[in-house]
């Protein structure tokens, strides 16, 4: 390897981070060194928390007030970390270009991407208007969006996430920036999409010849287009190597641990002759009024046997939500559904309680989806209150201890208030809130999607074992084809309202038939799928 | 945005009906009249005095008058003060209050607007303390207190302003009210500012715009200022269909001829045609200011659509 023996672009050297909380002083990032030469992909890999942003951050002077940093970056044999904020400000945008996750929101909503693109080219260069214009349409060409011209024009809300993220990273390399560092940059995208943009930035950094950061916490995407990887764990690098060493011959446990992070196993298959409990014909939701009216959910049928799991899979906007809350009769809908024989669709509100609790779900965001002015015990218990009237102060604690208990946390956490939990102990509060009332049937709807990848394994097992348990029924919704495989027996794959194929999970995911079904298990498993043409 | 002003204008015309039809019933129910004094009049006087004021017709009767004469834009004469009209009483006092509210308006904005930026860019340094002291003492202390205040101060122990008059707005004697009339809004609109642009400057654009090296005063000014704006925006309308419409505490303290005082007098005399025209004039500033901030926010955000 050449490019090693070349002074590094950029090194990093005993880079520790300190925040300076209420709670007193916390370190985000422990004496973490590593290089990254020109032309060189670096990957930092870790999980939540685990400093990898941070030190990055650090290298680019946007951490908040409260950090305190030390060590050195040096950055064409200049010290980031001491040069004054003006001469920082130079090298931003100019020669130091970042991306971010959240391409929703990284752009400011109130100006047209045109001047937003434009702004960055004049403050670092002394091209006139008309240049700037230029170079911000060639730009706009070159992440291959259509319609340049009409881009410039736009605002940032007209555009898809996809389409943002691909305006963010032209943005990013509009001044040819010497180092790209890219944080999680395609985490909040579909996985058809995420490939799209893996594929494009890989293609322009060999292009254009940068040296990239590329930060994530999903080690096996970035096997593809990264020459080195850095593993990072609360703060520290715990492995550090060439892309090849670190999947063949990992050497931390660690990073042999986020290696075989995918869900694993299978469920065991459903009796076939078990009765029908949830029953659907054509199944229509939607919204709004004519002449803006759109079909969210185009006639969808579905038997889901006692003891089954059928996942439903589809992108953001498939529909793959709507449906299932068509179902449970949390929106409107046509079509019949029927709940163990029972004709659901027609009954009043109050007829539908009794079989509220016989069906439950479970939500994707842990963090959104429980009060925080509850404490755990009172979460899960509120069904109760409901349902169980006749229940006892006493026997709904009693029964608060035993739900989670079954679910794998202290019971003694009950009393606890929701902030104190972590991600993945936050779902399995929401879990054991639906488990209380004996539900037949349970709906989930992406409960792993805002976990890590580690943690979603363990909730994939929990799910799994809870069902064997209480011969439950599941719904899974999940844009996330691992964890399908490990669910469920039968899938559904949905896009834009329809059902595109559907079948036994072993036969839909290794042998699909429509093409788009094709395509997203590509973007998902065949990571190889995403190296540029 | 032309055809949505024009609608939004034709679709007030109802609410100023409204508002007219409930203020002039709603006053009629309250005991009392505008001839009604300590001493009672002849019933002959009364009688006649009545009639050329139309009091004597049923109250519906007087409702249509009324707006007849007000669909003419005749206002009526007012009835404790009968050398002049209403429309020429709010012509005089008018222009006063518009001036005082007027500055009082734009230096609460400026100042207020700044100080809260400056709080915002350094929080919880002494800046922001003392912003926010400020902005709590402005708020909290009556207009009563600080008026008399400042005339003591400025105008009897310095000698450097009159202590009240109007002298055909000269400077001098402006310079009292406005700040009276400015300080309560400065304090609101210095801490509606500092919040707001807290919170746009957390936002994950401007993180971007700081990633891409713009300058201090380009994030500042163009991209987080914008949105920070919005909320003091919504506030200043009301305010200023609020402030321009006189104040009468003001007025009276520093005796400036303006229009605030005629709303607490005349609804004190049942001077009825007056109490209207203060009606109407409030109405329609309230109407155009909050249309005013409606258009403005359609400029400063482009996802707010008027179709």
């Amino acid at each position: 390897m050449s490019i090693l023996q070349d002074p590094p672009l950029i090194e990093v050297r005993n880079l520790s981070v300190h925040f300076a909380t209420p709670e007193g002083d916390t370190q985000a990032v422990r004496d973490v060194s590593f290089a990254v030469h020109a032309g060189e992909t670096v990957a930092i890999v870790g999980e939540s928390g685990s400093g990898k942003s941070q030190s990055m951050m650090a290298a680019m002077g946007l951490l908040p007030g409260n950090a305190r940093v030390t060590g050195e970056i040096a950055f064409k044999g200049r010290n980031l970390l001491t040069l004054p904020r003006r001469a920082l400000r130079e090298l931003r945008g100019a020669e130091l270009a970042m991306i971010f996750q959240e391409p929703m929101t990284s752009l400011d909503p109130l100006y047209r991407i045109g001047d937003q693109l434009i702004e960055p080219i004049r403050r670092h260069s002394r091209l006139s208007a008309h240049d700037a214009r230029a170079r911000a349409l060639e730009m706009l060409g070159l992440v291959r969006l259509p319609e340049p011209e009409r881009m410039m024009r736009s605002y940032p809300h007209e555009l898809s996430g996809g389409q943002r993220q691909r305006v963010m990273i032209a943005m990013a390399l509009t001044n040819d920036p010497a180092l790209l560092i890219a944080d999680e940059p395609t985490t909040a995208l579909d996985v058809t999409i995420q490939a799209e943009i893996l594929a494009l930035m890989a293609d322009l950094q060999k292009r254009l010849g940068m040296g990239m950061v590329f930060i994530s916490h999903d080690l096996n995407m970035v096997r593809h287009i990264a020459d080195r990887v850095c593993v990072m764990r609360a703060g520290e690098v715990v492995e550090h190597g060439p892309v090849a060493q670190i999947f063949e011959a990992p050497q931390h446990p660690y990073t042999r641990a986020l290696i075989d992070a995918d869900p694993k196993g299978h469920k065991p298959p459903a009796p076939t002759n078990a009765p029908v409990l949830l029953h659907a014909r054509d199944v229509t939701v939607t919204f709004g009024t004519a002449p803006h009216q759109v079909q969210a959910v185009r006639g969808l049928s579905l038997d889901l046997r006692a003891g089954e799991t059928v996942g439903i899979v589809g992108e953001s906007g498939s529909g793959k939500s709507t449906f299932a809350r068509a179902l449970l009769r949390l929106n409107q809908s046509e079509g019949e559904i029927r709940f163990d024989g029972v004709p659901i669709s027609t009954l009043t509100r109050a007829q539908m309680r009794p079989y509220r609790a016989q069906m439950q779900v479970v939500f994707q965001d842990p963090f959104g989806a429980l009060s925080p002015r509850m404490t755990a015990g009172q979460i899960v218990t509120e069904g109760l209150l409901v349902h169980r009237p006749d229940l006892t102060r006493a026997a709904r604690d009693a029964m608060a201890a035993q739900a989670l208990t079954e679910v794998q946390l202290n019971p003694e956490f009950r009393n606890r208030y929701i902030h104190e939990f972590s991600g993945g102990q936050r779902q399995r509060i929401a879990i054991a809130r639906a488990l209380i009332l004996k539900p037949r049937l349970l709906v989930l709807d992406e409960p792993t999607s805002a976990l890590d990848r580690m943690v979603q394994a363990q909730v994939v097992d929990l799910l799994r074992d809870l069902q064997a348990r209480h011969q439950l029924t599941y719904l899974f919704i999940s844009h996330d084809l691992a964890v399908v495989r490990a669910m469920a027996d039968r899938v559904m794959v949905m896009k834009s309202g329809e059902l595109v194929e559907e079948g036994p999970c072993a036969q839909v995911l290794h042998a699909p038939r429509a093409a788009y079904t094709k395509r997203l298990i590509a973007a998902a498993f065949d990571t190889q799928a995403m190296a540029p043409a | 945005m032309l055809r949505y002003s024009l609608r939004r204008l034709a679709t007030a015309l109802p609410t100023l009906l409204a508002v007219i039809t409930l203020s002039f019933f709603m006053m009629r129910i309250a005991p009392g009249g505008p001839f009604d004094q300590e001493r009672a009049l002849d019933p002959v006087i009364r009688a006649n005095m009545e009639a050329a004021y139309h009091l004597d017709l049923p109250l519906w009767h007087q409702y249509l008058i009324y707006l007849g004469n007000l669909l003419r834009g005749d206002l009526g004469p007012s009835f404790t003060m009968p050398e002049f009209t209403v429309a020429e009483l709010f012509a005089a006092g008018l222009p006063v209050s518009v001036q005082l509210g007027g500055w009082a308006l734009v230096l609460a904005l400026l100042i207020g607007g700044g100080l809260g930026i400056a709080a915002a860019l350094r929080q919880n340094g002494w800046i922001d303390v003392a912003v926010v002291a400020v902005a709590t003492a402005g708020s909290t202390i009556p207009t009563f207190v600080v008026a008399p205040v400042f005339q003591l101060v400025f105008g009897l122990s310095l000698m450097w302003l009159p202590v009240g008059g109007w002298q055909d707005g000269a400077a001098r004697n402006m310079v009292g009210p406005v700040v009276c009339l400015m300080l309560p809004q400065l304090a609101v609109v210095a801490r509606l500012m500092r919040g707001s642009m807290i919170e746009a400057l957390r936002a994950h654009h401007i993180r971007t715009a700081r990633a891409m090296g713009l300058s201090g005063w380009s994030v500042v000014g163009r991209h987080a200022l914008r949105s920070a704006m919005l909320p003091v925006v919504s506030y200043a309308g009301p305010a200023a269909a609020a402030l321009l419409t006189g104040s009468v505490v003001v007025e009276t303290i520093f005796s400036v001829p303006g229009v605030g005082r005629y709303f607490v007098d005349a609804a004190l005399n049942r001077d009825y045609t007056v109490v209207m025209g203060a009606v109407v004039v409030v109405a329609v500033f309230t109407i155009v200011f909050n249309l005013i901030v409606d258009l403005l926010y359609a400029i400063i955000d482009p996802r707010v659509r008027y179709a």
